[in-house]
């Protein structure tokens, strides 16, 4: 199912929401700058700017991009943690995009989030059992004491914890302890999307390979649920994702899976950021082209005209500064946002 | 080239608490004027504990070098006391220092300008005027535009790669012999970092300034660096050329760093289990319990150290030791 196709057809829409994950169309999530004594709206940080994509079950979709593109605030939207501008999010089927925060409590058991750090994402003063359990009590999932500490050291051996840890507290635990712990808390209610927001990115090079062997795991044990793995670290996409999403500046710039995107790169940016990616191999690093970009990232404050790209881009003419570039389907399932991409 | 620094048994603790940790465990390395020199390895490996402790900036206490040498022109670092003069020349002047967080190490309150004529004017005994202009000079050497105007912003008005690019220049301003960059580009998004590490590429290239790159990002050593130590518990595991450690790592440690890194298509092996404390460590490897090649012997031998299997290759690895027949 297509971005541009969902957008056209209502009846491919009915459609998209049933068999899809979630389907996110159109979102844009803008925050207000309020200035001055009476606060009046002095302009917008326009956060997320008409992204849209769908994740089926079962589906890893990467999100990548540089800080302030907006890939966490996609992430937070879909977990409605912030009310979109406009636009629309369904999950499993059921418009979630303007639900209220009592009625979202039901839908929530089905959806979770890893948090980058782990040292902040857990409270401190909850035991490591009762962390994990939370969503079991929140969401009414055990009916007897006994059922419930079963289901919590059930959590533990599967996210390689120590199950006789349960008692402790979070500050006994290392930065890669705490990160399973997030997952096994994510796990909990037995969800059927997880957003991970760079949930590997604070952790040490070993521990970076262990939890995402533990998130493939996972998913290997439940095939129905679905990532949204949020990161900048291009080699670990590639590694989890069957399908990628590059955004720029709140923009979704190229989409494709995730073999093509990185065998065939068309967008100027993604080039850019595959090329600034070090990678750990000297003999290809000799070989290989290096990109690289001018300048800094602009603000979403005031994004350039036309492409936002444009200021940076080696391929940037005077179209580009002019007209903003749509998603164009080039086959495969792969969609770039840029003038020339096809034609370079 | 000549040997620029010779480190030497470089031995680092903290006392705490709960006992003595040793940051850095009997290190021995050096580096040669116009080098390369890669330091790689996780959080807590002493990688930039040994950096600091060449320049005498552990903070004391509860840090001491407790032994070690550190020879650098014909001079042991470690003999002078930490507020020296024959320190204070050195530092900024001979060996400059990178750090990675360009907001903490600048200071908010004082303009760019002041802050970089200072360097100057301290260690090269010029006028104000002088130094004003050639740190306008070197701050359009790394890509600042507007140089001569911008030396009367704070930090606050720089963005984050800007920032970064103003301790580059700073670093550079005496042209000393040798940079030491503690992870100076991580906190960096992609796309800077990548103009941050070619900046520098360029900058030490051009003065023929040695170069140590602390880092735990493989990648970056895998461009730029020409050897690399790999540091694991507060000791060097293994050091060697590049290509040579890739195409032939000798150390577990060294090997399982390389193959935890995500490819295409392979299932990731993970080095299983995490670091050791360095409280009261035995004197075995501090590897051994995450060690896929472990044999019996290791559980009761202590640990080799750092010894030359080829030329300028080697390893402290017991099992490839008693392999080369050298142990």
């Amino acid at each position: 199912m297509s971005e541009k196709g969902l957008a056209s057809s209502s009846a491919a829409t009915v459609a998209a929401r049933m068999e899809n994950n979630i389907v996110v169309q159109n979102l844009k999530m803008h925050f207000p700058i309020r200035r001055g004594l009476l606060r009046f709206k002095a302009g917008a940080v326009k956060a997320v700017d008409d992204v849209s994509f769908v994740i089926k079950p079962g589906e890893t979709l990467g999100l990548v991009g540089e800080s302030g593109c907006g890939k966490t605030t996609v992430g937070r939207c879909i977990l409605r943690m912030y009310e979109p501008t406009s636009g629309s999010i369904v999950f499993d089927g059921k418009d979630i995009t303007h639900e209220s925060q009592s009625r979202l409590r039901s839908v929530r058991r089905n959806m979770a989030i890893i948090f980058q750090d782990p040292y902040s994402s857990i409270d401190p003063r909850m035991s490591a059992g009762s962390v994990v359990g939370e969503p079991l009590v929140i969401h009414n999932l055990t009916k007897s004491r006994q059922e419930y500490k079963d289901k919590v050291e059930e959590l533990f051996v599967m996210t390689g914890l120590n199950p006789d840890m349960t008692d402790r507290y979070p500050h006994e635990f290392s930065g890669g302890q705490r990160q399973r712990m997030s997952i096994a808390r994510a796990l909990a209610g037995d969800p059927s999307l997880i957003v991970c927001d760079e949930p590997i990115s604070a952790l040490d090079v070993s521990m970076q390979a262990q939890i995402l062997n533990l998130l493939q795991d996972m998913k290997e044990r439940n095939k129905k649920m679905s990532y949204l793995f949020i990161s900048h670290d291009l080699l670990a996409v590639q590694y989890i994702s069957d399908r990628v999403v590059v955004m720029y500046l709140g923009r979704i710039v190229e989409t494709a899976p995730s073999l093509e995107i990185f065998a065939n790169t068309l967008h100027p940016y993604s080039q850019a950021l595959l090329s600034a990616q070090p990678m750990p191999d000297p003999v290809a690093e000799e070989k290989r082209q290096r990109i690289v970009l001018e300048g800094d990232i602009p603000t979403p404050i005031n994004p350039p005209s036309g492409c936002s790209f444009h200021p940076r881009c080696s391929r940037a003419n005077k179209e580009c500064s002019e007209s903003t570039p749509t998603l164009r389907d080039v086959g495969g399932g792969h969609y770039v946002a840029c003038h020339y991409a096809i034609t370079a | 080239m000549e040997r620029l620094l010779t480190v030497s048994g470089l031995s680092t603790e903290f006392r705490t608490e709960r006992g003595v940790v040793k940051a850095v465990n009997n290190v021995s390395y050096h580096i040669d004027g116009g080098e390369i020199l890669g330091i790689v390895g996780e959080s807590g490996c002493g990688k930039s504990v040994s950096q600091l402790s060449l320049m005498q900036l552990v903070p004391s206490p509860p840090g001491r070098v407790v032994a070690g040498t550190a020879e650098f022109g014909g001079v042991d670092l470690l003999k002078y006391p930490r507020k020296s003069r024959e320190m204070c020349s050195i530092r900024g002047r001979e060996i400059s220092m990178i750090f990675q967080e360009p907001m903490t190490s600048l200071n908010p309150a004082i303009s760019i300008g002041s802050q970089m004529s200072e360097v100057l004017i301290t260690h090269l005994d010029i006028g104000k005027s002088e130094a004003l202009e050639r740190s306008a000079d070197m701050l359009s050497q790394v890509g600042i535009p507007d140089a001569t105007k911008r030396l009367k912003d704070y930090p606050h008005q720089f963005s984050g790669g800007m920032r970064q690019r103003v301790m580059v220049a700073m670093a550079m301003l005496c042209t000393p012999k040798l940079i030491i960059a503690d992870e100076a580009t991580t906190a960096l998004d992609a796309t800077i970092q990548a103009q941050l590490l070619e900046l520098l590429y360029k900058m030490v290239s051009e003065y023929k300034v040695a170069l140590a790159m602390v880092t735990h990002n493989l990648g970056v050593v895998a461009r730029y660096a020409q050897r690399i130590n790999v540091m694991y518990a507060g000791r060097v595991v293994e050091t060697g050329t590049v290509k040579e450690i890739w195409a032939n790592p000798l150390h577990p440690y060294t090997e399982g760093l390389i193959s935890c890194v995500p490819k295409l298509g392979e299932k990731l092996e993970a080095i299983r289990g995490m670091p050791p404390s360095l409280i009261d460590r035995p004197p075995t490897c501090p590897f051994l319990a995450r060690c896929k090649y472990r044999q019996d012997p290791c559980y009761s031998e202590p640990v080799a150290d750092l010894t030359y299997i080829d030329k300028g290759h080697a390893t402290a690895c017991n099992i490839k030791l008693k392999e080369a027949g050298l142990l």
